[in-house]
């Protein structure tokens, strides 16, 4: 470990800190938010409903994004501006700022680019639905908060942007609250992500406050100069690790890592662009971000954390991916399926692979949203969710449909598509770490996602379609997106072709702090490509002989083809049946003493008090203010009015009794003053 | 030339004017008497003025204000009186008396 901090320290590199678009950069967190509260006080009166200020605002996020981008990877920037808020003592500071460099501005590229099309194909999706204005408000706030939290340079701030996230999550997830279960997915999103949240904010509190701040940079600093820092005496390898297992446990949340996904399937009651923007850039990468952003922690003092971030996520891998093979709901199939991507990028990070785990959020991010954007236009199409309603649809939706195959296909890992680079950046680096046992299942994952993504395509656009009403492909507004996607997640493989191209890998090593340790491979490894890119056609193949040709109903032959896992994939491992049971189990004694105490001990104290404190007021009421107080004011009233009674009647209105009283009051002015003279 | 005369003047000159403020009934009338009480104290100022002497003649130059002063309020007084006798037909004015408490 010295040898590495000793390299750290010596090929520290010299980046450029940027000029104008760098201090200026805060305006694409404050764009959104602009955007939340134009929408909010003055939507209704706009021409399209405010949509057109949340496009608009998404779109100059979007351009700044792509500037900040090109400037990052020609310049090589790293801008960081804090504003100190409020300054407690000298190691409780609340800061304020914004984040430029290789990291931070791939998501805002990310989230540019994702959120633009999202906010565009919204506009065609959403219309006519009851609360236009609203979605697009929250929809706004998604996207602001996902800025703000990549943009933080303290964890402070981070935490800020995290719970924004969460809270915006549950606005959208529950925009249908009309009905119950919709309501209920926004809550168990909510409020599993609360569980992991508990596990961050400890975590941040651990780590800021044995090194006496909350900026990121000073932790990585002090984690990377080990024991010895002078100025953090409390910071040591045992708050590193726990500190760093805490912000992985409010990543496990925020990234959906088993067990703590079951919130990401049910999150799907929302709308659809929803579930592409939630999907694949403003809340589901937070976690892998925060990861990718501490990345120096977990290679230095809190090396000992990662066996169980591996652990993890290589179970979320392997887990979750064979639950999208029963699932009936094409959203959930991709819900699912995400999952299990995460699972991919977490182990990626965790094994020290900083620049495949990004790459493949990066790839991911596109055609991922291409996937759900492309469900949500069968969806509209069709009116339902379900795969066993769809069928057939290649000839009647034909954008859908190809773009559906390329997006397919590039979450399978099929060369020259771009989810294969970023695949293979993956393995490979299990391979070089000498994770053999993890590099397993992450081959035996690309052959189960090539399954369900093939399952899910043959189902919905090949064979006869079993819905109702005449199916037809969506307007302009909804397709465009969809082709840009496409495109995108075609190509954006080819931003890190190892031994040809490696832009990306040097993008995002454009940080303060440079990931200690991160592989890159110098060239292609044939073998491993091969063998994954194999695994993926098997899945295919086998994907297309079962589900090629619509034989029987699909549930015989979900039954058929894994006769003892059916019944626990349909039942999701039990694992909500789990998080119910132990509520169950805790919840009656614990009700139950709850409810003793509070009739027998809380409510005989508050009825005494409520009983005296009765009797006080009555007394007080009839004695003190009846008979004291009002009686002496309605007195007073009652002889003023008299007295006014009285003297109203000098008012005649006569102007020359007025002036005779004038004159009189003269001559006795007069006469006094004769008098007092003499 | 003695004060007393003068003043005597004035004084007779400011007892008519209150007279007609009280007893007269006619509006026009009663600003008339307070123009009359108004140049009393003209008269009066000037008087005192010539008596002692005065270098910076004083008494002059405020018998001059009051001049200008009773002008203007003369001006809005039979303005007022004007309109009042448009709308209601009268210049009496006990007719007025609607401020009675």
């Amino acid at each position: 470990m010295n040898q590495m901090l000793f390299r750290f320290a010596e090929e520290a590199p010299e980046f450029s800190t940027g000029g104008a678009m760098q201090e200026w950069a805060w305006l694409i967190l404050v764009a959104p938010f602009v955007a939340v509260a134009g929408i909010v006080f003055f939507g209704k009166r706009m021409k399209y409903q405010g949509a057109e200020l949340a496009v608009g605002m998404m779109a100059f996020v979007f351009v700044y994004g792509l500037i900040l981008w090109v400037q990052t990877m020609t310049d090589e920037v790293v801008y960081q501006k804090s504003i100190v808020i409020a300054e407690v003592s000298d190691t409780l500071v609340f800061e304020w700022g914004w984040v430029v460099d290789g990291l931070s501005s791939m998501m805002y590229f990310v989230v540019g680019t994702v959120g633009l099309m999202v906010f565009i194909y919204a506009l065609g999706y959403m219309r006519g639905d009851i609360r236009y204005t609203w979605f697009f408000a929250s929809l706004s706030m998604f996207a602001g908060a996902m800025l703000v939290l990549v943009a933080a340079p303290n964890l402070a701030q981070l935490i800020v942007g995290w719970e924004l996230v969460g809270l915006a999550s549950y606005l959208l997830i529950s925009h249908y609250w009309e009905e119950k279960e919709n309501s209920s997915a926004g809550m168990k999103a909510f409020f599993t992500n609360k569980v992991a949240d508990v596990g961050l904010i400890i975590g941040a509190i651990a780590l800021s406050g044995a090194v006496g701040s909350f900026r990121i940079d000073d932790i990585l600093d002090a984690a990377t100069h080990g024991d010895d820092v002078l100025n953090a005496p409390l910071f040591g390898s045992t708050v590193a690790i726990a500190g760093a297992l805490l912000l992985f446990f409010g990543a496990m949340g925020k990234s959906a890592q088993f067990p703590l996904h079951i919130w990401l399937p049910d999150a799907m009651a929302g709308p659809t662009p929803v579930s592409a923007l939630m999907h694949a850039a403003t809340m589901v990468t937070a976690g892998i971000y925060l990861m990718a952003r501490m990345f120096p922690l977990y290679q230095t003092m809190a090396q000992d954390a990662r066996p169980w971030m591996i652990g993890i996520g290589a179970a979320t891998l392997a887990l979750t991916g064979l639950l999208a093979l029963v699932q009936n709901d094409i959203k959930k199939v991709l819900a699912y399926s995400t999952v299990s991507q995460l699972g991919y990028m977490m182990t990626a990070v965790a094994a020290g692979g900083y620049t495949a785990g990004l790459f493949h959020l990066f790839t991911h991010a596109f055609f991922k949203a291409l996937l759900f954007l492309g469900a949500g236009s069968v969806i509209h199409s069709v009116h339902s969710n379900n795969m066993s309603d769809m069928g057939g649809l290649r000839k009647s939706m034909p954008v859908t449909f190809w773009t559906f195959v390329v997006g397919s296909g590039a979450l399978a890992a099929i060369f020259p598509l771009s989810g294969f680079f970023s695949k293979d950046e993956i393995l490979a680096t299990f391979g070089h770490e000498g994770y053999t046992l993890v590099l397993g299942i992450g081959i035996a994952g690309a052959f189960v996602t090539a399954f369900y993504m093939t399952r899910a395509v043959a189902l919905t656009f090949f064979g006869t379609y079993k819905g109702e009403g005449h199916p037809h492909e969506s307007e302009r507004l909804m397709t465009v997106p969809l082709i840009v996607l496409a495109v995108l997640a075609a190509v954006a493989g080819f931003a890190n072709w190892p031994g040809v191209f490696t832009g990306f890998t040097e993008w995002v090593g454009t940080v303060a702090f440079a990931p200690l340790g991160d592989y890159h491979p110098e060239s292609l490894d044939l073998t491993l490509a091969a063998i994954g890119m194999g695994a993926a056609l098997l899945g295919v193949a086998a994907g297309w002989l079962l589900y090629g040709k619509d034989r029987e109903t699909q549930q015989a032959r979900d039954g058929f083809w894994i006769p003892g896992l059916y019944d626990a994939l349909k039942a999701k491992y039990w694992l909500d049946d789990v998080a119910l049971g132990i509520v169950g189990v805790i919840k009656g004694p614990l009700a139950r003493f709850v409810d003793w105490t509070n009739t027998n001990l809380i409510d005989a104290i508050v009825n005494a008090a409520g009983i005296s404190t009765k009797w006080l007021g009555e007394l007080v009421y009839g004695a003190f203010d009846q008979g004291g107080i009002d009686y002496a004011i309605n007195a007073s009233a009652t002889g003023w009015g008299a007295a006014g009674g009285a003297l109203r009647k000098l008012q005649t209105g006569r102007i020359q009794q007025y002036a005779g009283a004038f004159v009189v009051g003269a001559v006795v002015l007069v006469v006094g003053f004769v008098i007092y003279i003499n | 030339m003695t004060l007393a005369p003068i003043l005597v003047l004035a004084a007779a000159l400011f007892s008519m004017g209150i007279y007609g403020l009280l007893a007269r009934r006619n509006a026009v009338m009663v600003l008339l008497a307070v123009e009359l009480m108004l140049n009393a104290v003209n008269i009066n100022l000037v008087a005192f003025e010539a008596a002692i002497r005065d270098a910076m003649a004083t008494g002059q130059i405020f018998a001059i204000f009051i001049i200008t002063v009773a002008a203007a309020e003369v001006g809005i007084g039979l303005a007022i009186v004007l309109m009042i006798f448009r709308n209601r037909h009268s210049a009496n004015l006990d007719d007025f008396a609607t401020m009675s408490g």
